[in-house]
């Protein structure tokens, strides 16, 4: 048992930018050489983001808490070794056809 | 339907849209047994910020305790291969309002789940998505034979008339199912009616 924010060195809060629940995160290869040390976790991470993988998910596989999670991904990211991609629906309308096709989608389950 | 990326990166991968959908409810008003019902549910551990904590006395070098861990569950429904929906049960006790705002944030609707014994349950989540501007419809779950009209609950509830009040039961996979079509309509119906 560790304490949750043993893993960051006690940080609480990504340094840079938030993570959305529900944004994407993909491993970048090929910047192995980043220069920073990374723990187990962070090689979790990348391990579980070859294929994008919402941050919510991500914390779930991993199973830490979501906080953390935001800081080791925070850390990955300075690094350049994830891209992020925030939800457009975060900050604009709902699109007419995402809609429809959430109800299309819902009939055929 | 393309995401937005929010760095430059040609990464040839397609990034999915995820869309939010609140579940709330009074303790034991049926958000886990909705989310199970029509998608893999799965626990996501987060940090309860203990806001009501006295920090000026700390002793120094002892740092005082500021959160604590709990866990929520949220289920996923993939729509198609851009398109995914997360249904996040929201905890409905007043410890957990911290979490509500960012699963609010962008949220494209909310289900508030009603249970007619203990109607009362429900209004915190009402007030909070009605004073957020969240849409939401409220689902009524039918435990037992006991039913109420629609129009009592909307007067109970004082609801405007143009919120959809919808009886369903949790336990089964498409009456949860049909309540999220109904949410969605209703989010759409207010959209085209904004335009």
């Amino acid at each position: 048992m560790i304490r949750p924010y043993a893993l960051t060195q006690g940080r609480v809060a990504p340094q840079d930018c938030e993570f959305d629940m529900v944004a994407f995160v993909v491993a970048t290869p090929a910047r192995w050489d980043s220069g920073i040390p990374l723990q187990p976790e962070h090689h979790a991470i990348i391990e579980a983001s070859w294929e994008p993988m919402a941050v919510v998910e991500l914390a779930s596989k991993i199973d830490l808490a979501i906080d953390v999670v935001r800081v080791l991904l925070g850390d990955l990211r300075r690094a350049g070794l994830i891209s992020l991609y925030e939800p457009p629906a975060a900050y604009m309308p709902h699109n007419i056809d995402v809609l429809k096709a959430v109800v299309n989608g819902l009939r055929a389950l | 339907m393309a995401s937005v990326p929010s760095e430059h990166d040609a990464s040839p991968k397609r990034i999915p849209i995820a869309l939010k959908i609140l579940v709330a409810g009074g303790f034991g008003a049926g958000k886990t047994t909705m989310v199970s019902a029509v998608s893999e549910i799965r626990p996501l551990q987060t940090e309860e910020r203990l806001t009501g904590a006295n920090h000026t006395d700390s002793t120094e070098g002892v740092e005082a305790k500021t959160t604590t861990t709990v866990t929520m569950d949220f289920g996923r429904i993939t729509i198609n291969e851009d398109l995914q929906l997360y249904l996040f049960g929201t905890p409905g006790q007043d410890r957990f309002w911290f979490l509500w705002d960012e699963l609010a944030h962008g949220a494209l609707g909310a289900v508030v789940l009603a249970d007619t014994r203990r109607l009362a349950d429900c209004f915190p989540s009402i007030d909070y998505f009605e004073q957020r501007g969240t849409p939401f419809i409220v689902a009524v779950n039918c435990f037992d034979e006991r039913r109420f009209g629609i129009d009592a609950i909307s007067r109970a509830l004082d609801l405007p008339a143009e919120v959809p009040i919808v009886e369903f039961d949790a336990r089964v996979a498409t009456g949860a199912r049909d309540v999220l079509i109904e949410l969605v309509e209703y989010v759409a119906r207010r959209q085209l009616a904004a335009a």
